[in-house]
């Protein structure tokens, strides 16, 4: 019984360390990343190759889920709305939404399990086949000719994505509740824009998912990085990667909401 | 795939992107109208400042014409001390009268602006003196019922 109990406690000790261990293996590749991004910078051809397929090919599911959620949103605002008579704050509604939360959130969590997904699935099976040893033995450095370039395209393509996003859900609302339902079109607009605010609005929301792209890509290159070199371990990788990200977005959207939004309104 | 086709889509992506920011804060989030680099600071003290908020709105014939950016409390006069950030086009003469309104029945309140006829206008850092509060419904209320009670 009592062996049981010290075996329990054991167990739970070694998982911590190991996380822990993790954990600082994980910053200090973060770390080597950012300090070998020199050659991104300098043949910048190499991040515009990645941007193509983090960036452009992302961009179809962001613009039709963008679309679906604004319209969605207009929808069932305008039914909880018109109950109270107010039908006409139904574009406050649908871009504060969008522009706060959904738009960064939703757009990150996509883009985790579309792009990040990706990149820890192409780094993780160019570690099996040896292509990264292969690379070490031609003096070229793996982590900055593979991953800082595919690291950067993440971080720049985040925001843009959260951004085409919020805006394909603005008019996905007004799709819904202007041309369809027959809101007004000056109401809607201008509603819209007595409540967004430049600063506290936009630009959090901009800030927001410049810190989703970072933590995603991140997250998708040490995954890869650190993948196992066999078949399960690339696969069990792919799936840490759109898990561990997912929560991590969660989580971080909480931490920065209550510093940017708590003493507003 | 060509790479001269790849920087094209690349191009395409990043124009879409920025072109999007644009429209958020051009048309949602509308950031011409107001200019917070051009204004002037004015103060007012009110009795009741009801549910203002800092960030409400200053209108003047229901036209925007600054933001409320800080509401303190005064232990001198136990009163509110509302400072607004008004844009440097609009000025207002000196016995410019400010009361505290509703945008509909249960709307946002906000600081409406009714314009004096006084030759000096007011300028940075002054103080609006003739001020309204916000209509409080229970004050309403109670007043209505003594009226009726005095009427009997």
């Amino acid at each position: 019984m009592f062996r049981h109990a010290l075996s329990a406690i054991q167990n739970i000790g070694h998982r911590v360390i190991e996380g822990m261990w993790r954990l600082g293996h994980a910053s200090r590749f973060f770390i080597l990343v950012l300090l070998k991004s020199g050659t991104s910078l300098r043949r910048f051809g190499l991040v515009i190759r990645e941007l193509y397929f983090t960036g452009v090919l992302s961009l179809i599911i962001i613009v039709v889920s963008g679309l679906f959620v604004g319209m969605v949103l207009g929808l069932q605002g305008y039914e909880t709305l018109q109950k109270y008579g107010s039908e006409s704050a139904v574009g406050t509604l649908v871009a504060l939404s969008l522009v706060r939360e959904l738009g960064p959130v939703v757009a990150a969590l996509l883009f985790a399990s579309r792009a990040g997904s990706a990149i820890t699935a192409e780094i993780g099976l160019m570690k099996a086949t040896e292509q990264l040893a292969a690379m070490g033995m031609m003096a070229v450095d793996p982590v900055s000719r593979v991953v800082a370039p595919r690291f950067w395209s993440g971080v720049i393509s985040m925001p843009l994505l959260a951004a085409i996003f919020s805006v394909m859900g603005v008019y996905g609302g007004y799709l819904v509740t202007v041309v369809f339902i027959g809101v007004d079109e000056g109401t809607y607009w201008s509603q819209m824009q007595s409540a967004v605010d430049f600063r506290f609005d936009i630009l959090n929301g901009f800030i927001k998912s410049c810190f989703f792209g970072v933590a995603v890509t991140a997250i998708a290159v040490f995954e890869g990085y650190d993948a196992p070199p066999t078949a399960e371990g690339v696969s069990g990788a792919t799936t840490r990667t759109v898990v561990s990200s997912s929560l991590v977005i969660l989580g971080l959207d909480f931490i920065l909401t209550a510093f940017m939004f708590r003493g507003v309104s | 795939m060509q790479r001269t086709t790849m920087d094209l889509w690349v191009g395409l992506f990043v124009m879409a992107g920025i072109a999007a920011l644009m429209v958020l804060s051009l048309k949602v989030g509308n950031l011409n109208v107001y200019n917070p680099s051009q204004s002037y600071i004015l103060t007012g003290n009110f009795e009741n400042i009801g549910g203002l908020k800092v960030r409400a709105p200053v209108k003047s014939a229901g036209v925007v014409v600054g933001r409320v950016t800080d509401i303190q409390f005064s232990t001198q006069t136990y009163d509110a001390i509302v400072t607004m950030s008004m844009d440097s086009r609009f000025i207002f003469p000196k016995d410019t009268f400010a009361s505290i309104l509703t945008s509909g029945l249960l709307g946002e309140q906000y600081i409406g602006l009714a314009a004096g006829g006084d030759e000096d206008m007011l300028t940075d850092g002054d103080k609006i003196m003739k001020t309204n509060s916000a209509m409080v419904l229970e004050e309403l209320i109670g007043r209505f019922l003594f009226d009726k009670a005095a009427e009997e």
